[in-house]
């Protein structure tokens, strides 16, 4: 969320997707490099993540302290997911998963900062990490089970007669996996970003309009505050969906 | 702008935020289809460069630190309850040597008393049986002295009685003046036949 910018609530208008806008940081530098206020949130998350982990488990201790029992719940977590739902094979792909879950999660929770940049909430950036994962699961199909992964198309037992009919459907729903699955979460942060900016916008417009609007604007304000607990909510809500469906989509490519 | 209950809220806020963009196409609106903008495509080039180091760092560095951590604590967990699986069986066995000891020093005390007793009572006996034969031996010698004694009181028994008869006769014949008149042999004789006949 890009709030308290000039641009924010200019006369009576709301600029709900202002706050999406990427501009290039440290100037002529970043415009080169075509290095925007978006990847660097992507470090910052990167580097944050990267801290709590090494952070948390720098004591190493065999009786872990607060922060270094947060640590390992977040590796337990995603190990289990990992290999309860993948299989055998799932520690091969725990890592990959992990650094899924908490690139979503990090970004999801920096853009509920303010003065923060949600990347999670450019469409770009969703589909980039779906088709990484739906090329991932591809990868693993085609090496666990070979040419055998093509026969998924023909579901087992239909009717042979039925083969024109079903196979174009499976293909057509093996391919709107990474759509479902960036669409997803850009759209839920999306979402969840402009009704903050715009309940946001509403606090400015009634506050502007006097003493009685003031005492109006604390409604708007109430909102975002219950706004900000659902965002806490479906941030993690979605990085757990976006994991647990690689985690199917990779069952799937390693099952025999 | 009068405004709003908090039900025309929800509603209110998407009109809104199409309304912050009239005339304009969504395409054009939304920042994150500008694809004239070469930021969007930097962006997941950068986003693509920071995710390929994050899953390294994480895959050859983070994530097996932690790992290890944990396979320590198992390890760790492990090896001190196996200890502890030892120590109980070490405890185990040596309350089973100390009760065995118990049970064998109990039945070997047992045994020894038995024995003591055993040995007491054959002692007491013998020296029972070692009493009575002296207790019998003495009686034996008394009854010996007795009937010697016996024997040489009725031996001389007519000699006493002799005497007796004699003086007897004496006294009483005195005063006639014939306390000579029976004689000594004669009263021998006389005592003899009388005890023969009350032997008989």
């Amino acid at each position: 969320m890009r709030s308290g910018r000039g641009s924010l609530a200019a006369g009576s208008t709301i600029d709900a997707l202002g706050q999406f806008e990427l501009h290039p940081v440290l100037g002529q530098i970043g415009e080169a490099l075509r290095f925007s206020q978006s990847p660097l949130f992507m470090l910052i998350a990167v580097v944050a993540v990267l801290a709590f982990l090494y952070v948390g488990m720098r004591p190493a201790a065999v009786v872990p302290g607060r922060l270094q029992a947060a640590a390992e719940l977040g590796y337990d977590f995603i190990h289990n997911m990992a290999t309860e739902t993948i299989g055998k094979e799932g520690t091969a792909f725990f890592p990959f998963v992990f650094a899924i879950f908490f690139f979503i999660l990090a970004g999801n929770y920096l853009g509920l900062i303010p003065y923060c940049f949600t990347f999670t909430s450019h469409i770009a950036v969703t589909a980039s990490l779906a088709v990484l994962v739906f090329l991932v699961s591809i990868l693993a199909s085609l090496r666990y089970q070979g040419f055998k992964f093509f026969a998924h198309f023909m579901p087992e037992g239909a009717p042979v007669f039925l083969a024109p009919l079903l196979i174009p459907i499976e293909i057509l729903s093996f391919l709107s996996r990474p759509v479902s699955l960036s669409i997803r979460l850009f759209a839920n942060m999306m979402a969840g970003h402009v009704l903050l900016e715009v309940f946001a916008g509403f606090t400015l417009m009634l506050a502007g309009l006097g003493a009685f609007g003031s005492v109006l604007a604390v409604a708007p304000v109430v909102i975002n505050v219950a706004l900000t607990a659902l965002e806490l909510l479906v941030g993690v809500l979605q990085a757990y969906v976006f994991a647990i469906l690689t985690c199917i989509y990779l069952r799937e490519a390693v099952a025999h | 702008m009068r405004l709003p209950s908090r039900n025309l809220a929800a509603p209110l806020a998407i009109v809104l935020a199409l309304g912050a963009v009239p005339g304009r196409a969504w395409a054009a609106g939304m920042p994150q289809l500008d694809f004239a903008n070469p930021l969007l495509i930097g962006q997941v080039v950068w986003g693509a460069v920071i995710f390929a180091v994050f899953y390294v760092i994480l895959s050859r560095s983070a994530l097996p630190r932690i790992e290890g951590v944990l396979t320590h604590r198992r390890n760790r967990i492990e090896g001190d309850l196996a200890i502890a699986r030892r120590a109980r069986d070490d405890a185990d066995r040596a309350v089973d040597e100390l009760r065995r000891a118990r049970h064998d020093a109990a039945s070997q005390a047992q045994a020894n008393i038995d024995r003591v007793v055993h040995e007491a009572r054959m002692a007491a006996e013998a020296q029972t049986q070692e009493m009575n034969h002296r207790l019998q031996a003495d009686i034996n010698q008394a009854e010996e002295r007795i009937a010697s004694a016996r024997e040489e009181t009725l031996a001389s028994l007519p000699g006493v009685a002799t005497d007796t008869a004699q003086s007897l006769i004496e006294k009483l014949l005195r005063p006639a003046g014939i306390e000579s008149a029976v004689s000594r042999a004669q009263v021998q004789n006389a005592v003899q036949l009388r005890l023969a006949a009350s032997q008989g």
